[in-house]
């Protein structure tokens, strides 16, 4: 399949764009990487999400495929005989879905209540809700991993690719506010699971590089705390 | 004992889509209704992370959240399809099921729950989300083509809820003249087959969601 068949828009920075990046390498899949220009939408992108105007955009066939997950399901589903994202049996998948859909309703938001909060006591309230998050997310891991290396067994998931999206901003958040989320007495096993996570092949190269993303968050936690803190309409 | 179990409420609309689906491919299941006052230690044990309606256990295993189940329902039970068989298709059909979650329920519901000035604009904002939904109907019976699909099962509480909400919040949402294809596939959609025999009480609705919308309104004043 010819290179331009599929493009993606998106930006280094964003973990839903690293997961439709990784889906795309674990199936070997070439594919052209649209950057956006941070802070300016492209017409291009404007007009593959017209609802949303977001990133990541997947385009086949120059058809947009838009939504992260839905781009990592579509991607497990077309290129099917790559190695498989989700699992085969249903129940499997139910539990991956599941979790992701933790992960993108309640783990990340209290994740940005972190970055947004205006004071020493909401910043500390929102890191017990993002570690009891981790702990359930560690009772998850431990279940489903079945003592392997990833949620998706000896490779890496739907779960993998859906939490592991987040594992630079959740680095990135450790720096920042010297704390360890994810620590040997608490989570073991995703301390263990984050370094194998990045180590991999199909993440590796497009995980993007903690220094730049940190220094990167200083510009977009400042937008967030400023729309956080702006009075209500 | 039936194998196939709902958790459910009489008035959940995200327990109802389990039942459309369920029904539309026949499978046979127990119903425990909930009071969520007072949950049960069945649902506290079969959903712990959100203790929540619906779930739905399958040989004695969990699956919680309605769309989770709704996947798993597809792949379990394969025939009637409710995803199309082209992933495209797929992704799309999964992109307006949860446009409908994110951007129309929520912008639906803060009208709901608001009054005066600030019902308008969110009334204005929920109008602009709806606008999209009657464009993807164009040239459509339902969401999923010529029969009921994914979309239209995750979208279904249009054709129902959407009109106590309105009649409790005083507001219009989707008049005819503004929504025409909306109004229309509301219509199809309640009348079909299934989905008809399947709404909870209307009179029983009003009054639910009309104490919900007092108590909200309550709130906002005591901020």
């Amino acid at each position: 399949m010819a290179k331009s068949d599929v493009k993606l828009i998106g930006a280094w920075p964003s973990p839903f764009v690293l997961r439709a990046r990784i889906a795309l390498n674990v199936k070997s899949v070439e594919y052209e990487f649209l950057q956006e220009t941070l802070g300016s939408k492209s017409e291009l992108l404007l007009k593959s999400n017209p609802v949303h105007k977001k990133i990541p955009v997947l385009l086949h066939h120059d058809k947009p495929i838009c939504e992260s997950l839905i781009i990592v399901e579509y991607i497990d589903e077309v290129w099917a005989s790559g190695p498989s994202i989700l699992p085969s049996d249903p129940y499997e998948r139910a539990i991956a879905r599941f979790w992701a859909s933790y992960v993108d309703e309640k783990w990340f938001p209290a994740m940005k209540s972190i970055a947004v909060a205006q004071d020493d006591e909401a910043r500390k309230a929102a890191v017990v809700q993002v570690a009891e998050g981790l702990a359930l997310l560690e009772e998850a891991f431990q279940k489903i991993s079945k003592g392997k290396s990833f949620f998706g067994g000896d490779h890496i998931g739907y779960l993998d690719i859906a939490f592991g999206g987040f594992l630079g901003w959740l680095r990135v958040t450790e720096g920042t506010g010297g704390i360890k989320l994810l620590n040997e007495t608490k989570t073991p096993g995703l301390l263990k699971w984050a370094d194998d996570f990045a180590a991999h092949p199909a993440v590796k190269d497009v995980l993007p590089d903690i220094g730049k993303l940190a220094e990167f968050s200083k510009v977009i936690v400042a937008k967030m705390r400023a729309a956080a803190a702006a009075p209500a309409k | 004992m039936a194998e196939v179990k709902l958790f459910r409420t009489w008035s959940s609309p995200f327990a109802l889509r389990i039942v459309w689906a369920l029904k539309l491919k026949d499978v046979p299941y127990d119903t425990i209704f909930e009071d969520l006052a007072n949950k049960s230690s069945l649902l506290l044990q079969f959903n712990p992370v959100h203790k929540k309606v619906p779930v739905l256990v399958h040989n004695g295993k969990s699956v919680a959240e309605s769309f989770v189940i709704l996947e798993y329902i597809e792949e379990t039970w394969k025939h009637n399809p409710l995803l199309p068989e082209d992933p495209y298709d797929r992704a799309t059909a999964r992109f307006w099921a949860k446009f409908g979650e994110e951007k129309v329920l929520l912008s639906i519901w803060e009208a709901f729950n608001s009054e005066g000035k600030e019902q308008e604009e969110c009334i204005v904002k929920a109008k602009e989300n709806l606008k999209y939904l009657e464009e993807e109907l164009k040239g459509k019976k339902f969401f999923g083509g010529e029969r009921i699909g994914f979309a239209d099962i995750a979208l279904g509480w249009l054709a129902d809820y959407e009109g106590v909400f309105e009649e409790v919040a005083s507001m219009k949402l989707i008049a005819e003249d503004e929504f025409p294809l909306l109004s229309e596939w509301k219509r199809t959609f309640a009348d079909a087959p299934i989905i008809k025999e399947n709404w909870p009480p209307r009179d029983k609705l009003v009054i639910k969601f009309q104490a919900i919308r007092e108590a909200s309104l309550l709130k906002k004043l005591g901020n």
